[in-house]
């Protein structure tokens, strides 16, 4: 082995982590009375990071009651001033990014590259960019002078821990609402370090409230009578039993939910490029990403050229230590997800479609998935179907644009798809014609706060990003 | 060693260069190249951590992989011979240092070149064929070739004909580079495609392709005289080409970057791109060269600072 | 024991650098009681070049970074003017009537730059367009910044109203070349030291000091500057002789007097484009 890449690990030394962890409730971290306590681990290690709590409804109850008496003076506070919090908040991100890139990655698993390059940065250009929409509501297309809706119970998922709160919270804020938001069970740790940025930004009492739970503390946030917006991102599962729970009340509610993309692969595709997007689609995140591109419909012509070229680059990814700067594969985010994943590769393997991973070497502790191909995958099987959310790649195969596009609509889900062809007019109708709320052409997985995201169909409404991610947080004006 | 071997292309190959158009055909028809996906992919590399014992390892191959080039009006044979010193015993403090793989001068000076590095392995490589504008007959081209094959020279640089290449004129460069390649007997050709005039990827992949048919040993990014010179994704996608080739013929041409290289971070990512695209097969002074001169001071600058613990300085390299 | 202050010398600000006029001239800058305050440099035609130059050279870069780069910047400026509010507040107080009156105007010019620095990534999702043409065409109009605009700012409003002015013309993108209040440089010449300590990069913005009714007509001519804002005009005669000789090479000119809101301002400096895309396998 000729110029093997030594171990290169950031330091953990900027982190100070504590031993556990309270609720934040307006603007104070406070011990809960009536909650329960749970442990919050590095999946990479399986070692403990810090006690959490589970917080009972009296807990949430009292975070609502903090963000309703926060929203009568943020609400009226002029929009530039409002403004100018979020951008302190911004500032500050900046300021902590590597110390939040490393807890991202030893909370979630995920690699200290991405949370590096990726994760943090755009969470601190989410702030960035909707702190200079505080003062210029009249624009956001709501016609003049629009209000807030309240305080806003927020649910957010695993994957992308900070980056799903700033997707939430920054549109709030900065729309007049507040918040109280709930991080995923296994990743609270960035969002409660958010919550100590808050006060170092001198943010007022009760405009955000992190409450950490699991399902059930999330069930009583949604639940909340005096709760006006309900923003869940998570699995169609979860969306559909918050959709039914807030019929009939006044409240609005947006939803992320699951997703099983197609990343369609033309034969005049700009090939390495291709490859690299297919790569990006399904195995950044480890393939923990709604969007991923987790069916590959690739055109027959080209089918054995592409793949042998997917499989020689694949032989190149690094699974390992999250924290190594060289990794590109980090560690599934839980024991659980790990056994979910396990289940459908099992399916696909007794439904007959053939599997190939790459060769890598899994560590002793912690979960992990080797970067995985299903080839010979048709439509009726599990593993085309249902969101796997691991690095798991189905590749299906078509002939025709129109039938590339059949097969690519034809699932319950629309969030995202992909189209790599280096036609620009078939990537338009292509595009006209996908049913998918995003659609990446001749790139993929690439977001930014300007930019609308969200499904379509079962895969939720709504979108977060730009000026149609102040809507939801907004009314008409009188 | 497999380049020695006369090239036999598979037939599909052998049709396309059969005439202007059918060579024409063939590389229009080569898949295109996105430039955004590869600048990313390039960005995404150049992320790699190269620490420690690689970073070791990296610095000495660095240095084993260097062509240390002098390509100046004013060469003079006193200039050639500090060169060829250098490249002999780059730290005169320390013997553990390699030398490097070849001397690259211009072709009237490869005989006080090659004088200079009798009794090592080190080769000379003589720039001919015009550079680098590579605007003269091609005549003048081949006895330019000749005249540094006739010294000694054992391994040839040419330029191609940016001129045809805008032109259209894809089988003329072609026939050039067969040509030269027959004037080099012996010597290794190594083709430069001085890809800052051919401007696009898709010109770059092309050029690469049509130099690999013709019998290039070596395909090469730039004279470093017009700006820019080498970068990362250019030689990515010419790696790429390279690896696309040796599939379809079983044949492994080499490759090197050439001017703008100045820093042993530059050098590691050009590693790792050789790594992660062409594999361990690659890894070696016989596949692929750094057209560099500064660069050599700030590989040993670093080896001392690996050493010592401390940083160095440029009074502890010599200027040649 | 007494410390005399280190005076400061009020120079032009052109390609990121603090050069004196060419012509070598100053002019004496007296506060509202007629004391005199400072010699200011006193720019020529020749800076007037200088500065266009300077402004067309970083006009690439600056039109080609992300507008989130633009935003940042800005916002940077922003920064760095609170942290030297007492000195925007010192010199305002030279001629406004009192004291809390300079401190509104600094206030208020910080927020908004703040305000402008937010723009930078809205103006095309709220400007441009995808049109629904009648035919299988993906059609849209994007805003590009339209160059080089020289400005003339405010007489009576030597931080706010400069901030205005230069802010709504480089925020899109555009490279801007203004003549400051004539009776009222100062503020113009901290705010340059500001934005060469912003990561603003040279020639974005460039800032003359002196008498725009002679250099205006210089800029107004000149074949290589895009736009034209008569903001700080107030003279009408002169103003329509500036826009005459904006005609000869079309200018974009924004008129005197004209009372737009801030997005409006920047839709001055902006240019429309429009792309066709067939649709189609």
């Amino acid at each position: 082995m000729v110029f093997e890449y030594a171990p290169a690990p950031e330091s953990t030394k900027i982190v100070n982590l504590k031993s556990n962890y309270e609720l934040f409730i307006g603007g104070k971290f406070i011990k809960s009375k009536t909650g329960s306590n749970y442990k919050t681990i590095n999946p990479a290690t399986e070692e403990v990071l810090s006690e959490i709590v589970e917080a009972s409804d009296k807990d949430v109850d009292e975070a609502v009651k903090a963000a309703r008496k926060a929203f009568k003076s943020w609400s009226k506070l002029p929009g530039s001033e409002r403004g100018k919090y979020l951008y302190r908040l911004a500032r500050i991100i900046q300021e902590r990014s590597r110390e939040l890139a490393v807890l991202e990655s030893m909370n979630n698993g995920k690699p200290i590259r991405e949370s590096r390059d990726i994760d943090i940065p755009l969470v601190a250009a989410h702030f960035f960019h909707y702190a200079g929409w505080s003062d210029k509501l009249d624009y956001a297309g709501l016609g003049k002078n629009p209000q807030p809706l309240g305080v806003a119970g927020q649910i957010i998922p695993w994957n992308f821990p900070l980056l799903m709160l700033a997707w939430k919270i920054a549109p709030a804020l900065a729309a007049g609402n507040t918040v109280v938001l709930k991080p995923a069970e296994t990743t609270p740790l960035t969002a409660l370090l958010f919550a100590e940025i808050c006060q170092q930004a001198e943010l007022p009492d009760g405009v955000v409230n992190i409450i950490t739970g699991a399902g059930v503390t999330g069930k009583f946030l949604v639940e909340h009578p005096d709760v006006n917006k309900v923003a869940f991102t998570g699995s169609t599962e979860v969306g559909r039993l918050i959709a039914q729970t807030v019929a009939g009340t006044n409240k609005k509610v947006t939803l992320e939910l699951g997703g099983k993309a197609a990343n369609i692969v033309f034969d005049d595709a700009a090939m390495d490029q291709a490859v690299e997007g297919v790569i990006n689609g399904i195995f950044f995140n480890q393939g923990h990403v709604c969007c991923a591109g987790s069916r590959l419909l690739l055109q027959e012509s080209i089918s054995d050229d592409f793949l042998n070229l997917l499989y020689e680059r694949m032989k190149t990814l690094r699974l390992g230590d999250p924290l190594d700067k060289n990794t590109d594969i980090g560690a599934i985010n839980s024991a659980a997800q790990l056994a979910k994943i396990k289940e459908l590769t099992n399916a696909g393997k007794s439904e007959g479609a053939e599997m190939w991973s790459a060769p890598c070497e899994i560590p002793n502790k912690g979960f992990w998935f080797a970067p995985t191909v299903f080839t010979n995958v048709s439509l009726s099987h599990r593993i085309a179907r249902e969101e796997i959310f691991g690095p798991v790649l189905s590749v299906l195969t078509f002939r025709t644009p129109d039938e590339a596009i059949e097969k690519a609509n034809n699932t319950p889900f629309g969030l995202s798809a992909g189209i790599w062809t280096e036609k620009g007019s078939r990537i338009l109708e292509v595009a006209h014609r996908l049913r998918a709320g995003v659609v990446w052409a001749n790139t993929f997985n690439k977001f930014d706060p300007t930019s609308p995201f969200g499904g379509y169909k079962e895969s939720g409404y709504g979108r977060e990003g730009g000026r149609h991610g102040l809507e939801p947080y907004l009314k008409a004006g009188k | 060693m497999l380049k020695d071997d006369p090239l036999v292309l598979p037939s599909i190959l052998r049709d396309a260069t059969n005439s202007d158009s059918a060579l024409k055909k063939f590389l229009n028809g080569l898949s295109g190249v996105d430039k955004v996906g590869v600048e990313e992919r390039v960005a995404k590399l150049g992320t790699r951590s190269i620490k420690t014992t690689a970073k070791a390892e990296g610095i000495d191959l660095s240095i084993r992989m260097i062509d240390l080039t002098t390509l100046e009006g004013m060469d003079t044979k006193g200039k050639i011979k500090s060169l060829c010193a250098k490249a002999k015993r780059p730290d005169p403090l320390d013997p553990s240092v390699p030398s490097v793989a070849a001397v690259c001068v211009y072709s009237d000076l490869v005989g006080i070149a090659k004088e200079n590095l009798i009794g090592t392995n080190i080769n000379v490589a003589a720039v001919a064929t015009g550079f680098p504008s590579g605007r003269v007959s091609l005549a003048a081209k081949l006895q330019d070739t000749a005249d540094a094959v006739s010294q000694g020279a054992d391994e040839i640089d040419m330029v191609i004909d940016r001129g045809a290449f805008h032109e259209g004129r894809f089988l003329d460069i072609y026939d050039q580079i067969q040509a030269i390649k027959h004037t080099c007997g012996a010597a290794h050709l190594k083709v430069i495609l001085e890809t800052g005039e051919l401007k696009t990827y898709d010109n770059v992949k092309k050029a690469s392709w049509i130099a690999m048919l013709a019998g290039a040993d070596f395909i090469k990014t730039s004279t470093g005289k017009v700006q820019p010179a080498a970068t990362l994704p250019v030689t990515l996608v010419m790696l790429q080409a390279i690896r696309d080739f040796e599939t379809a013929t079983h044949r492994r041409i080499g490759m090197k970057p050439a001017g703008g290289i100045k820093t042993t971070k530059d050098a590691m990512k050009y590693l790792v791109l050789l790594k992660e695209t062409l594999g361990d097969n690659w890894m070696n002074p016989n596949m692929f060269r750094f057209g560099a001169s500064s660069l050599l001071n700030d590989l040993l600058m670093q080896r001392q600072k690996m050493k010592s613990g401390a940083y160095s300085g440029p009074d502890y390299v010599t200027v040649d | 024991m007494s410390n005399i202050d280190v005076k400061r010398t009020a120079k032009l600000f052109i390609g990121g650098a603090f050069p004196r006029s060419e012509s070598g001239r100053t002019y004496e800058a007296k506060d509202k009681n007629k004391n005199f305050v400072a010699n200011v440099a006193l720019a020529s035609r020749k800076d007037g070049r200088d500065a266009v130059v300077a402004a067309r050279s970083a006009f690439a870069k600056w039109s080609e970074a992300t507008a989130y780069n633009r935003a940042q910047v800005l916002y940077r400026v922003s920064e760095i003017m609170q942290g030297r509010r007492e000195q925007f507040v010192e010199e305002l107080s030279l001629w406004s009537k009192t004291k809390k009156q300079a401190e509104n105007e600094v206030d208020e010019a910080i927020n908004r730059m703040v305000w402008f620095a937010g723009w930078a990534d809205k103006i095309a999702m709220v400007t441009g367009s995808n049109n629904p043409v009648a035919g299988p065409f993906f059609d849209f109009s994007i805003p590009e910044p339209t160059g080089v605009v020289a400005a003339v700012a405010p007489e009576d409003s030597a931080l706010l109203g400069l901030v205005e002015t230069i802010a709504s013309i480089v925020v899109s993108g555009n490279t801007v070349i203004v003549i400051a209040s004539e009776s009222q440089p100062l503020p113009a010449v901290s705010l340059a030291e500001v934005i060469a300590t912003s990561d603003v990069p040279g020639g974005v913005i460039n800032i003359l000091t002196g008498s725009y009714k002679e250099i205006a007509p210089w800029l107004a001519s000149h074949q290589d500057v895009n736009a034209l804002d008569l903001t700080g005009v107030d003279k009408k005669q002169i103003a329509l002789e500036l826009e005459k000789e904006a005609a000869v090479n079309l200018k974009r000119v924004l008129r005197p007097n004209t009372k737009l809101d801030g997005l409006a301002r920047i839709k001055v400096f902006l240019e429309t484009k429009t792309v066709w895309h067939p649709r189609g396998f």
